[in-house]
């Protein structure tokens, strides 16, 4: 057993915290924070990323990734969430990217690998609709061969950014007859093509962040369509198993708890600071160990990785205790808010409230609750553990 | 980075692992835990002829020189066995702070024969009043013309009844909760003025209260610095937790491997209870509680063994006490959840799922229950 890193991955992990340091600088912070909407800066923060290479750190070199390995992505996680730099969005770089690249023709990379690494165009998932949410296969979004196109109607739900996109990747039914998760074909649509209408879901924090997307005869050239007609279903499955860094959150949870100490200590309760406070800091001191135990899970996941062992269920059990521990940090956050949690900021703003970080805690706990629901729902997770690891 | 255990420690692995299996089922273990000693002393011999019993120890003293990973191999193998024999007494213990408190020639006289299995040891830091603290310490030293004359009671005293040496905690100066003024002492067990009294831990393991009426301890069996005791017994309980953390994921290992075997042999309403959704997601649960346990020990062994000389430092120590905490917290549930989901099973003394629920038990309250540590962890972690 060894938890050291290499020489190189040290030198590496510097680079990464000079860079960090260097190039999100403050002007882009306010582009990030004071706009209404995020694109501008990310955006221009994606730009600086593309610039220096690291835009796509997974994706081989062949196609302008990094080729990082696992240590150097882990590495990479940590630093960026612990300077409390965003990630990017990873519809099109961590999603339809590697499924591009994967098992898309050459036409289809040369035409969208480039504008995905320089952020030309955004992208947003199709996955889930009304009546598919955990049992995703059972989509009924359908594309009928016309000539050379397909026409699409269905419909597609809690599609994040749809408001902002260019493109869309589609989950689209091509066949009814046979197993449900045959059938089903990839699609990449022009988010401009006529018959597509995006209907904003506001959410419990307030905020427009998803969306309902709407296909009424929407025509699709075939040459969009990614592989084989009906193949769809494998094609999303491998880029499920794509992305394993990071899902478990460590570093952004780790940050949330250093800067909660913080505000433990301004927060007053009978003369004294809530940091002092028995009951708080018995719930602190109990979500952080746990926290400092699944980074060690993350780290025995990564190594197993680095030797090539074939991902398991890891990713379940990241996503499963991650997102928990999240939810849990997100409650005390909120708790420790007293009064405030409950106080809307909108047009007056916290510093006239007199309160800092209540208006935030809210938001984060509220859209927080979205964590354990999205990306296979807790539930479904335990599932696949039961299944997979326990054979049950 | 890597997780993995060398060619040596896997050997050594399988080799307690055939043990377990070839010579240690219930049956044995009952023969173990009734016999005099409250454990198997043929069993015992046969511990130090395959050279376990030498792991942690230095090389100069015949010892394996072994690191906190070594011992963790030892005591998660131990642990799946639910071995009752006296290990962690006898040699993380009394045979940790005999190594660390440096007195060469008690060393070279008694290190030798604790590998060879011929002396037992206990360490006699608890007392009726202490809980979980080991500075507080009302047991007194007089110091004489020769040497000391020690008063006073030790409680829970593990391995007490038959250790052929105890090590005992004692106050040569300054007042009952003062973390200077305490000293250690090596103790022939069978010293006029010692009186046993024996009892079992639910666990089975046979404890004693030792009272300790003007015993004469001789200058030379004082170990380390007058006065100065506090810290390296701090030092070897320390490790000695990880020790246990060790021995508990081992049984957490093996309460939720035999859970999932009977949920899927166990049928009711015409099937097995392992394919209802209700029982799998516990069973996940508690398997992803083993994982977090298991993250933790790897986590505390790789920080003692970063730096051995570093288990004050406040890093090691918050490891340490995340350990104990998640061994208290995840022990219970797993445990509970074991027999809870073996059902009427569960709850009888013919399995062995009541036993290992038993030791995890007793594991919690040893050297500070999960409440206790959680409040050691936030107070570092606050300051």
């Amino acid at each position: 057993m060894d938890i050291n890193f290499s020489a190189e991955d040290l030198a590496f992990r510097d680079e990464v915290r000079a860079f960090f340091k260097e190039q999100f600088s403050d002007d882009l912070v306010k582009t990030l924070t004071e706009n209404d909407s995020v694109k501008p800066g990310m955006v221009e923060w994606q730009k600086r990323l593309y610039a220096k290479g690291w835009i796509a750190p997974g994706w081989p070199r062949e196609y302008g990734g990094a080729q990082w390995s696992a240590t150097q992505s882990f590495i990479y996680e940590t630093e960026r969430a612990t300077a409390g730099v965003p990630a990017v969005i990873p519809f099109g770089l961590k999603m339809v990217g590697p499924v591009i690249y994967t098992f898309g023709n050459d036409e289809q990379k040369q035409r969208f690998l480039p504008r995905i690494l320089q952020s030309e165009d955004w992208w947003c998932q199709g996955y889930s609709e009304p009546g598919a949410g955990s049992d995703l296969a059972a989509l009924q979004t359908r594309a009928d061969l016309d000539g050379d196109d397909y026409i699409i109607n269905g419909a597609k739900i809690w599609t994040t950014y749809a408001q902002y996109s260019d493109w869309i990747f589609c989950l689209v039914r091509t066949d009814n007859t046979g197993r449900k998760q045959e059938g089903i074909s990839f699609m990449l649509i022009d988010m401009q093509s006529p018959g597509i209408t995006v209907k904003p879901i506001r959410t419990i924090d307030g905020k427009h962040t998803l969306n309902e997307v709407l296909f009424d005869d929407v025509r699709v050239p075939v040459a969009n369509r990614i592989g084989d007609q009906d193949k769809g279903w494998t094609y999303a499955k491998a880029l499920l198993a794509h992305e394993r860094t990071a899902i478990a959150g460590v570093s952004e949870s780790r940050r949330k708890i250093s800067e909660m100490r913080v505000q433990a200590r301004a927060e007053q309760s009978n003369g004294a600071t809530m940091l002092q406070d028995p009951l708080f800091q018995a719930r602190l001191a109990d979500v952080e160990i746990d926290l400092m135990a699944l980074e060690y899970t993350e780290l025995r996941a990564l190594a197993a990785t680095a030797e090539g062992k074939p991902p398991g269920a890891e990713s379940s059990l990241l996503k499963l205790k991650g997102t928990e521990i999240r939810q849990t940090i997100d409650e005390l956050s909120m708790d420790l808010a007293g009064y405030y949690s409950g106080v809307v900021a909108g047009e007056v703003g916290s510093e006239q409230i007199g309160h800092s970080f209540a208006d935030k805690a809210r938001d984060v706990y509220m859209y927080g609750r979205a964590s354990t629901i999205y990306g296979g729902s807790n539930e479904v997770q335990r599932n696949i553990i039961a299944k997979y690891v326990l054979g049950l | 980075m890597n997780f993995n255990l060398t060619e040596e420690q896997n050997m050594l692995k399988d080799s307690i692992a055939r043990f377990v299996a070839d010579q240690y089922d219930i049956t044995a273990r009952r023969h173990s835990v009734d016999s005099e000693a409250g454990f198997n002393r043929d069993l015992w011999a046969k511990f130090a002829e395959l050279g376990w019993l030498s792991v942690p120890f230095a090389e100069e003293f015949g010892g394996f020189g072994g690191n906190a990973v070594d011992t963790m191999v030892v005591m998660e193998e131990l642990g799946k066995g639910l071995v009752v024999e006296p290990f962690l007494s006898t040699v993380l213990l009394f045979g940790g702070l005999l190594s660390h408190t440096g007195n060469r020639a008690l060393q070279q006289s008694l290190i030798e024969k604790i590998i060879a299995g011929d002396v037992l040891g206990g360490v006699a830091y608890h007392e009726r009043q202490s809980r979980f603290e080991l500075h507080d310490v009302q047991t007194s030293a007089q110091k004489t013309q020769t040497g000391f004359t020690l008063s006073g009671e030790k409680t829970v005293v593990f391995n007490g009844t038959v250790a052929d040496y105890l090590i005992v905690s004692a106050r040569t100066s300054g007042d009952r909760l003062d973390a200077q003024g305490i000293s250690l002492f090596l103790i022939d067990a069978n010293t006029q003025g010692i009186e046993k009294t024996a009892y079992r831990m639910m666990d089975g393991r046979l404890v004693a209260n030792i009272r300790l009426t003007d015993v004469t301890v001789a200058a030379d069996r004082l170990l380390g610095e007058l006065g100065q005791g506090l810290g390296a017994l701090q030092h070897v309980v320390g490790n000695a937790t990880v020790a246990l953390g060790a021995e508990a994921v081992g049984i957490m290992h093996k309460l939720n491997a035999a859970t999932v075997e009977y949920s899927k042999t166990r049928k009711q309403f015409g099937m097995p209870i392992g394919s209802f959704q209700a029982l799998q997601h516990r069973m996940v649960d508690t398997f992803v509680a083993c994982e977090q346990t298991r993250s933790l020990l790897y986590r505390a062994v790789c920080s003692i063994d970063a730096d051995a000389a570093a288990t004050a430092c406040d890093a090691v120590q918050r490891n340490i006490h995340a350990l104990k905490v998640m061994v208290g917290r995840a022990g219970k549930l797993i445990g509970g959840e074991a027999i809870q989901l073996h059902g009427g099973m569960g709850i009888t003394d013919e399995l062995d799922i009541g036993h290992y629920v038993k030791r995890l038990m007793t594991i919690n309250t040893t050297f500070g229950d999960a409440d206790y540590h959680l409040q050691k962890f936030s107070a570092l972690g606050n300051a």
